[in-house]
């Protein structure tokens, strides 16, 4: 599986390591958000026979997160984008 | 009609014309007391039991392709009792002991072989842990030995015994561990649920549930909708397809693990073995292919294949261990979809819809735990109750911090 680096190029997948869905960006706010969102956040998955847009750590490479978007019925990967890219859009930086 | 060695004489005599069809094709009935869905192991093990043990009737097995063409039929075979968690223990014990009747009970051959299985250890904090394990699987009335590096020796002279990185120390012993006939635990179980009044409907795909005021009244299929008062899933990878029908969303991951078999071998590998320093295992099956496998890709998949960085690791794992193997060739390989939960073990349990009951996230581990599986899920189903080997794997244990973490990774499913 090749995994295209927006930075730097086609990469073999097995220079990265697999988090999981691309949701974990979303982390619920400590003080605010209470224990059934922290609890759904860390435990429950949507895990969708289709597209899936998950984290993947460049660990081998430039250790930067990537957000990859992958068929997990054909492990085709239609979009590549950095990880930091997809949570400042999302209003998360601090 | 009851299989014996006087049958096969008798039916060998007079031309083999004798033999039926082991199950029925029925078409479905408008609705049924209980419907498990899904046809694989776990499904029609609880369809069996629910009608011998706990004297159900009305009960229907749907099944969307054929029976036993998912996980139960793609499994390394091994069965055994050696997890080290009050949660585990028990019940997988329970299921062994299950196995150890399992022929006779359901009057099929499933060829279930008690050769025995070794853990693998090569450091001393791995000879502690297995102590550990061991003393954790007699407690809970499992048999367990703990072999010397002279022991494995005898047993298994070509192991790779000196390896200057991961000498082998001794191994953690189960001798009523092994293997078993996986598509024969299918064919029995189903047979036996049949014959008993199980409606077995294959090409039957449930594509929705109906539920009103909090409460399951059927479920539409392929085939129809098919009425119930109680529905029991039991699809392993499609898990979290299928309880989306219901708006439930599970702490599972589908993750694809691969399996390989090699040329046909003279014996040579009597037990099944376990590496500790890689995720590495394998047994010889009767027909004499090496049949091993190792650890998932990592990565959330639907497709029942995988990629070579797995199989290039289980080769190295294979080599490292037992060098000898090096000129035999792969012959097959292949992939399932594991229901990978966020601790590693399984969850069975009702859910907040009246009369909908769930059994999944078995992980890569759910073909040993066939019988035992069957029959809880046949108790909840039956009684409402949880069986008494059975009563830790709840949903709400993640939220009250009573997780069954037997790898200590956390909430991770990949990782477990």
């Amino acid at each position: 599986m090749i995994i295209n680096h927006p930075l730097l190029g086609p990469r073999d997948a097995q220079e990265f390591v697999y988090l999981g869905d691309a949701a974990l960006i979303r982390r619920p706010d400590g003080l605010t958000d209470g224990i059934d969102a922290f609890h759904d956040y860390l435990y429950l998955r949507d895990n969708p026979a289709g597209l899936h847009r998950e984290l993947w750590y460049h660990e081998q490479g430039d250790r930067s997160w990537l957000v990859v978007t992958r068929h997990t019925v054909t492990h085709e990967i239609t979009r590549v984008e950095l990880a930091r890219d997809v949570a400042r859009a999302e209003g998360r930086s601090r | 009609m009851r299989y014996s060695g006087f049958r096969v004489i008798r039916e060998a005599l007079s031309g083999h014309t004798g033999w039926g069809p082991v199950w029925r094709d029925p078409a479905p009935q408008k609705d049924y007391d209980c419907i498990i869905v899904g046809g694989g192991g776990h499904g029609l093990a609880t369809a069996y039991y629910l009608a011998k043990e706990f004297g159900q009737s009305r009960i229907a097995v749907l099944e969307k392709g054929w029976i036993g063409g998912g996980n139960v039929g793609r499994n390394t075979t091994i069965i055994r009792s050696n997890y080290l968690l009050d949660g585990n223990q028990p019940f997988y014990e329970f299921s062994l002991k299950l196995w150890e009747g399992l022929e006779q009970d359901f009057n099929y051959n499933a060829m279930v072989s008690q050769r025995g299985i070794i853990n693998l250890y090569h450091t001393d904090a791995q000879r502690d842990a297995y102590t550990r394990r061991g003393n954790a699987m007699i407690l809970h009335g499992a048999d367990a030995e703990l072999l010397t590096r002279d022991q494995v020796r005898a047993m298994y002279p070509f192991l790779n015994f000196d390896n200057a990185r991961f000498p082998i120390k001794g191994a953690l012993m189960q001798r009523r561990g092994g293997t078993v006939r996986h598509d024969a635990v299918a064919w029995g179980y189903a047979r036996g649920a049949d014959s008993r009044g199980v409606d077995i409907l294959q090409n039957c795909e449930v594509t929705g549930m109906r539920i009103e005021a909090g409460r399951i009244v059927g479920v539409d299929t392929s085939r129809g909708f098919i009425g119930a008062k109680k529905v029991g899933v039991a699809v392993a990878g499609a898990s979290s397809q299928v309880m989306a029908q219901a708006g439930i969303r599970l702490p599972i991951e589908s993750h694809v693990l691969q399996a390989f078999v090699s040329e046909g071998l003279k014996p040579v590998i009597d037990g099944v073995i376990t590496y500790g320093a890689g995720h590495f295992y394998v047994s010889q099956s009767d027909k004499g292919g090496l049949v091993f496998g190792g650890d998932i890709d990592g990565y959330n998949s639907y497709a029942q294949r995988g990629n070579m960085a797995v199989v290039e690791d289980v080769a190295e794992g294979g080599m490292s261990l037992m060098p000898m193997i090096g000129r035999a060739r792969l012959l097959r390989m292949w992939g399932g979809i594991m229901d990978m939960s966020m601790d590693g073990s399984p969850i069975i349990d009702r859910t907040g819809i009246e009369g909908l009951y769930f059994n999944g996230g078995w992980c890569y581990g759910g073909f040993k735990a066939t019988p035992a599986s069957g029959w809880v899920f046949a108790h909840l189903l039956a009684t409402d109750t949880p069986h008494p080997t059975a009563t830790a794997y709840r949903f709400d244990r993640f939220r009250d911090g009573l997780m069954i973490d037997e790898k200590g990774q956390g909430a991770q499913p990949n990782l477990h």
